[in-house]
């Protein structure tokens, strides 16, 4: 009897250990082929292109053998999952960053990209980012355009009914013309046979970032413009009437009531424009796929510039710009630094890699290696490259010099509750203002 | 026996304590290390000394979050409580079909946080939509969203503990109460309450702290809409770390804040109702 419970206390210890030794086996064994064997692991950011990254990644490893592990961020975590997983020991060897203001956080992990090819490609400087030495810590991999996307049938209904207000979509190049228009639009809707003008201004966090950080680009915008600069501590908002103008022009002549904003996604302001219930949608050329295929046909689609009533906003464009910059792990062993290099070199200059990124995620890149035959097929591209060809000026994306998410989040916050009627205009001007310092102070202060 | 015991006990302990080095002790450690440190990543911390502690009482949503979460978590021990211990009177008489409703009511509790919260924003935005309103309309709807979920979800979990601790009652004390003349009011308030406050310190505990540190249910009901103002505290912290360039060990010195609290209340709490147990 002692004698089988001992065996039976020294078979139980076994297994204990045994499972021990088999935990801390598989961490060992992971390790040892990260350091032995060079590897790209890239962090990516946009969970719409997580397949075709992942295709690439494999057709890569096919060709030459080096593992290009990515990994996909789920929506509105990067940051989050940024920060653990570059403390681990198999960190992120490539990650990106959404600009000046993001960079601050990250610039201690760049790589200086200045020697590089993905560099030595880059079509301007303005797609870098770089430090207090003019080391290249960060290259913007896509050009990005959005505005007031159009049902172009739907418009040409509109102005076949009595007293139209304009006679052609190209009258609309002013706020004035835009707010008669869509009023007008709101007041026939009826007779249209839709749901509103405009789309839902949701302002659920799929959808809140198209009026917090996009929309209110443009009068951060028009206020860089005045005082020549491209970036501020301290916001004065002269344009803020104009930010209101806007928000209003949304908020009051939509597909839903202003109180239920809160409650809408991304995906429902999508819908009404893919179903045709909607003529104007605030987005950007990455929303193609989403509206496409639909019952809007793609010759249909079209966009305007966001005009806010500025002085000589005849001559705007659409925004363009980027939130999407590629940072090499300064932290990595050489070997992974080199093969991640190696890896974006074949990303933007093999045929594989050019066709993958313009065709299969839809992607403009800043990189002179796209030549014309890699354009994607996009119509909402080709109608922001007509305005370029127009002479219209484009907007730059000064959002990325907004001073945290936690300002975007409280202008976000205040302009529901104005929405809704449980909050002032005024919120909204001191989360712009006063919270611009504050944020400010908040994150360089310390 | 005894002896062998005593010889082999640090063996089998071994095991479960290096896991709770590994998932307690040295997290802890790193956490109350970092509330001091500026830092992006937890391997680069540098250490700035008490700032992060100053600059937490200066934060206006903190202090909001803290009194939005203390009024919270009373409405939900009590209301919780109380309920949960009214089903489990009357699913303790014999009535037919008792197994049946003691698993219906403790289902819910088997569904995760996040998904509870999406589907009763689903339920609430649907009704509310009559009134032209949606949840996050204003932070008092949200209040009583997350009550209602709650309540929900933790109800039949803390109704198994007060069966149980119904089920333990000596026959003979209420029969003996009875023949005495005591009316069922007194049953119910001298006999069966004071006899079931062992539970009723497991039941608030438990209630008392999943309130304080709700997280997941907070994030997918209202996610602190309007304006953080139906943020509670493990959201602000959360928010506080992300939010912002440099401020997770803002953030950090918060979850230690955090941690005292309830730490506090839930040893007071024990203190408090263990002494109201009594023995049969």
């Amino acid at each position: 009897m002692q004698k089988t419970k001992r065996i039976v206390a020294y078979l139980l210890l076994l297994c204990t250990v045994s499972m021990l030794c088999v935990g801390c086996a598989k961490t060992d064994d992971s390790s040892s082929s990260g350091s032995t064997q060079a590897r790209v692991y890239y962090l990516n950011f946009k969970p719409e292109q997580a397949e075709d990254w992942e295709q690439l990644a494999a057709k890569y490893t096919e060709q030459t053998g080096v593992e290009v592990s990515v990994v996909t961020a789920a929506s509105d975590t990067y940051e989050s999952t940024l920060k653990s997983e570059i403390a681990k020991t198999d960190a992120p060897t490539l990650f990106q960053v959404n600009g000046p203001v993001g960079l601050k956080s990250w610039k201690d992990y760049c790589y200086d990209l200045s020697g590089t090819s993905l560099y030595a490609n880059l079509k301007s400087d303005d797609f870098a980012l770089k430090g207090e030495g003019g080391e290249v810590l960060s290259i913007a991999y896509v050009i990005e355009t959005y505005g007031i996307i159009y049902n172009k049938e739907l418009l040409s209904r509109y102005i076949e009914t009595d007293a139209a207000v304009i006679s052609s979509a190209e009258e609309i190049n002013n706020f004035d013309t835009l707010k008669a228009v869509a009023e007008d639009i709101q007041s026939k809707k009826d007779e249209l046979d839709i749901e509103g003008a405009f789309t839902s201004a949701g302002m659920d966090s799929s959808s809140d970032w198209r009026f917090k950080t996009h929309l209110a680009n443009l009068p951060v915008y028009y206020e860089y413009q005045d005082e020549g600069i491209d970036s501020s501590e301290a916001i004065k908002g002269t344009y803020l009437e104009n930010y209101k103008n806007i928000w209003d022009l949304y908020i009051n002549n939509s597909t839903v009531e202003p109180s239920l904003l809160s409650s809408k996604t991304g995906e429902d302001a999508a819908s009404e424009f893919a179903l045709g219930e909607a003529v104007f949608y605030q987005n950007g050329t990455w929303a193609y796929n989403d509206i496409t295929g639909y019952e809007v046909d793609d010759e249909d689609i079209g966009i305007l510039p966001i005009y806010i009533g500025v002085e000589g906003e005849e001559e705007q464009g659409l925004c363009t710009g980027s939130e999407n910059y590629w940072c090499v792990n300064k932290n990595s062993s050489q070997e992974d630094i080199e093969a991640t290099l190696q890896f974006l070199d074949w990303v933007i200059t093999s045929e594989e890699g050019k066709t993958a990124l313009s065709q299969d995620m839809g992607f403009v890149t800043p990189f002179s290696t796209f030549t014309d035959e890699y354009v994607a097929d996009n119509p909402l591209l080709k109608a922001a490259n007509d305005y370029i060809a127009q002479g219209k000026k484009p907007v730059a994306w000064t959002f990325t010099t907004m001073p945290s998410e936690q300002w975007k989040d409280g202008v976000g916050s205040a302009l529901l509750e104005y929405a809704q009627g449980t909050g002032e205009w005024s919120a909204v001007e001191d989360a712009f203002v006063g919270g611009w310092a504050r944020e400010y102070q908040a994150a360089n202060g310390g | 026996m005894n002896r062998t015991l005593r010889k082999y006990f640090p063996l089998f302990l071994m095991p479960t304590f290096i896991a709770f080095l590994i998932g307690f002790v040295v997290p802890f450690a790193l956490g109350l290390y970092l509330s001091f440190c500026k830092f992006t990543t937890v391997s680069d911390a540098i250490p700035i000394g008490i700032r992060n502690y100053t600059q937490i009482f200066s934060d206006a949503t903190f202090i909001h979050s803290l009194w939005y979460t203390a009024l919270f978590t009373i409405a939900a021990v009590v209301s919780i409580n109380v309920i949960a211990f009214t089903i489990a009177l009357l699913l303790t008489r014999q009535i037919r079909g008792t197994n049946i409703f003691r698993t219906v009511f403790f289902m819910p509790n088997l569904i995760g946080g996040i998904v509870l919260g999406y589907i009763w924003q689903l339920i609430f935005n649907g009704i509310l939509l009559y009134f032209d309103r949606t949840l996050t309309y204003s932070a008092t709807y949200g209040f009583f969203g997350l009550l209602i979920l709650l309540n929900w979800q933790q109800i039949g979990y803390m109704m198994i503990i007060y069966i149980a601790g119904i089920g333990n009652i000596p026959p003979d004390v209420i029969e003996a109460a009875k023949i005495d003349g005591a009316t069922n009011r007194q049953i119910l308030f001298r006999v069966t309450i004071p006899m079931v406050m062992p539970s009723v310190t497991i039941s608030v505990f438990l209630t008392l702290t999943n309130s304080f540190k709700l997280f997941d249910q907070n994030l997918a009901l209202t996610a602190g809409e309007p304006s953080s103002k139906s943020e509670m505290l493990a959201l602000n912290i959360f928010n506080t770390f992300y939010g912002r360039t440099g401020a997770e060990g803002i953030g950090q010195a918060k979850a230690v804040i955090f941690f005292l609290i309830v730490a506090v209340i839930a040893l007071l709490q024990l203190y408090l109702t263990r002494r109201k147990e009594v023995q049969a």
